[in-house]
């Protein structure tokens, strides 16, 4: 109990000192700290219709952590969420689109589309890792910008004649849900969360439980003992990419086929792939870590929203206290030297 | 329209958009070739733009035409105290160098809108009235043929950061400021054996590529923004990451990828008016800088190497 525990704190104190620095903000900038956190917890959690909106938040959040966290795992950076993400949603959104199918084939075909996607982007970044021993980090970001300026092309000149969004899913591909719908007051909340959840449990599965996993990990703690070891060092790099940019292309067929149900041509970047880093850093790239994490900072988004309706306070103090957490998470040392001061102190 | 009048419109286009990538870049050698890998830049960069424009909105009044001038100063100080924060998690706490940059880039641009919602109430700032106004070179703009398309209808700023790309490359290459730097970034502990003080060094470093990020974000936003908004410098960063790469993190080599992606810049904004131009599909321009990073980096054109000791915080007696 006191491993998991020990595991916790370090997490526990950058999310604390992350949500103080953000009060403190508060505070000089002329508002108020406990009203500010409070109407965003009531954002949250206030009514069902929060409710909904938060766990719809947080699917995304869930599957870009994943993404993240399993590339980690083989010591891999995937910074390229972002992209992958992209171009998950544009794929699943013209299967969505294209086809005329039965729902028990059209919904999978166009979530799969999604992932399928997602991995083909990412296995760049992988392959040439693996091939040149290029940096995947310079790659993905490259990769991120390209996805973005392509799609937006996509969109533009071949799915539509000169629009700014596409046509809407078929409802046969449709993750949205009248059931949760009617049980949140009409929020977004879909079926996307069920996704979310079993590629929670996959991750888990494939890491804990198999002989590939085994292999993942091991080499993102040693490539040299691996491939002593006889494990294809260079297999393993670009099936942990393949894999991760599964699950980016994943969160972005979520809010394609769930959320908003079209493509829309984008100014800029939608930030969850980013975030996902966070959800990841702050989960210690495990899947109920992630799941963890996605939950606060998912839960953070959702609720800011309601931050500048209640008390005026911009909905951007919660990106700060986001990006705050992960530097002290980042700065995880000098929380362990503190905290190992702290302990000497009381003794 | 000939080729020469085509000409006469996208050099200096192209010039105008590589100066802020110029900048900025130039600070990322100076933070790479010392070891730290700063995926901040486009976080510094938004600080600057945000500096630069708020300075030029409250000031423009007291100084009149000094006042771009001095925000580009306000901006660059602003950027080096940004970057402390990337310093001090990087060398100090030694934290994990992208996650850093990372978090820099969700700061700053989280910071700046609060900072903005807050000052002016809404999504965006004012416009500025103030900026850099277009000039033509006194006697460089006459020499015939090269004059009116390379110093005419520019800006001096961008002269400006051709100029200090030499300078950079005088400083990495010719001083025992710059010689420290790159021994610090290629092998910490030798130079640590020699009597450097790496920590020393390497905060130097960040600090400079800071300011150079601020700058570079300032001009960015006087010249072609004109105020500031949550997208105002969008990928600008990360183009100028990958200028310093293709550059292969020389100082002269990262100014003229600079140069070149501004072409490219250039062409996808004023491409569509111009004969042949109009028949490529600007996402092809759009995606170009990227692109061809990646090739440049799997050594298609010449292999990319970066500083041996990048990513890795010194820990002194460590082998």
């Amino acid at each position: 109990m006191s491993k998991y525990l020990s595991k916790l704190t370090s997490p526990l104190i950058a999310v604390i000192l992350g949500l103080v620095v953000g009060a403190i903000i508060m505070l000089v900038s002329g508002y108020d700290p406990v009203a500010g956190y409070g109407s965003m917890v009531n954002g949250i959690i206030g009514d069902s219709y929060y409710v909904g909106e938060s766990v719809r938040t947080i699917i995304p959040y869930i599957l870009a952590g994943l993404a993240v966290a399993f590339a980690f795992r083989t010591g891999l950076f995937n910074i390229g969420v972002e992209g992958q993400l992209i171009v998950g949603w544009l794929a699943a959104v013209w299967v969505g689109i294209a086809f005329e199918l039965p729902r028990i084939i059209h919904l999978p075909l166009a979530i799969l589309a999604g992932a399928a996607a997602g991995a083909l982007w990412a296995f760049i970044p992988g392959y040439l890792k693996a091939k040149f021993r290029v940096h995947e980090v310079i790659v993905s970001i490259m990769l991120n910008y390209t996805a973005l300026y392509v799609t937006n092309y996509l969109i533009r000149n071949v799915m539509t004649d000169k629009l700014d969004k596409t046509e809407r899913i078929a409802d046969t591909a449709s993750l949205r849900s009248p059931f949760f719908e009617s049980i949140t007051d009409f929020s977004r909340m879909h079926w996307g969360i069920v996704v979310a959840i079993i590629c929670v449990i996959i991750m888990w599965f494939i890491l804990e439980r198999t002989k590939t996993g085994f292999e993942l990990k091991a080499v993102g703690f040693n490539q040299h003992a691996s491939e002593y070891a006889g494990m294809s060092v260079n297999k393993n790099i670009i099936l942990s990419m393949v894999i991760s940019g599964a699950f980016a292309g994943l969160a972005g067929a979520m809010e394609g086929l769930g959320t908003f149900g079209y493509a829309a041509v984008k100014g800029g970047f939608t930030g969850m792939g980013f975030d996902g880093i966070a959800v990841a850093l702050l989960g210690a790239n495990t899947a109920i870590g992630v799941v963890l994490a996605a939950l606060l900072f998912g839960g953070l988004k959702a609720g800011a929203l309601n931050m500048p309706l209640e008390t005026g306070i911009p909905s951007e103090i919660v990106d700060i206290v986001i990006a705050l957490i992960i530097f002290f998470v980042a700065s995880s040392y000098f929380i362990r030297w503190i905290a190992a001061r702290f302990k000497k102190g009381v003794k | 329209m000939d080729f020469y009048q085509v000409l006469q419109i996208i050099i200096p286009s192209m010039i105008a958009l590589a100066a802020p990538l110029i900048f900025t870049s130039l600070g990322g050698v100076f933070s790479e070739r010392a070891g730290v890998i700063n995926i901040g830049l486009e976080g510094l960069m938004v600080i600057g733009a945000f500096t630069g424009i708020v300075f030029n909105l409250m000031f423009a009044d007291v100084f009149g035409a000094w006042t771009p001038w001095l925000a580009v100063l306000a901006a660059m100080i602003a950027g080096l105290l940004f970057s402390i924060l990337h310093a001090v998690a990087c060398i100090t706490f030694r934290a994990d160098q992208t996650v850093s940059g990372v978090a820099i880039n969700l700061l700053a641009v989280g910071l700046t809108m609060f900072l903005v919602k807050l000052i002016y109430d809404k999504g965006q700032t004012d416009r500025i009235t103030e900026t850099f106004p277009r000039i033509d070179v006194p006697l460089l703009s006459d020499i015939p043929f090269i004059g009116p398309i390379f110093f005419a209808n520019g800006y001096y700023i961008v002269y400006i950061a051709i100029l200090i790309s030499f300078v950079v490359w005088y400083v990495l290459y010719k001083t025992p400021f710059g010689l420290r730097i790159r021994a610090v970034g290629e092998h910490p502990m030798a130079a640590d054996t020699m009597g450097v003080n790496v920590t020393k060094i390497r905060y130097a470093a960040v600090l400079l590529s800071g300011a150079f990020g601020g700058i570079g974000g300032a001009i960015y936003a006087t010249i072609f923004s004109n105020e500031f908004n949550h997208a105002t410098i969008n990928g600008q960063g990360f183009m100028a990451i990958a200028a310093m790469i293709f550059g292969k993190w020389h100082p002269i080599g990262a100014m003229g990828a600079a140069l070149f992606f501004g072409l490219a810049q250039s062409l996808s904004i004023v491409g569509s008016s111009l004969p042949f131009f109009k028949d490529i599909p600007s996402v092809y321009l759009l995606i170009a800088p990227y692109v061809l990073t990646i090739i440049a980096l799997t050594g298609f054109i010449g292999r990319a190497d970066a500083p041996k000791a990048s990513g890795q915080p010194y820990i002194k007696g460590k082998r």
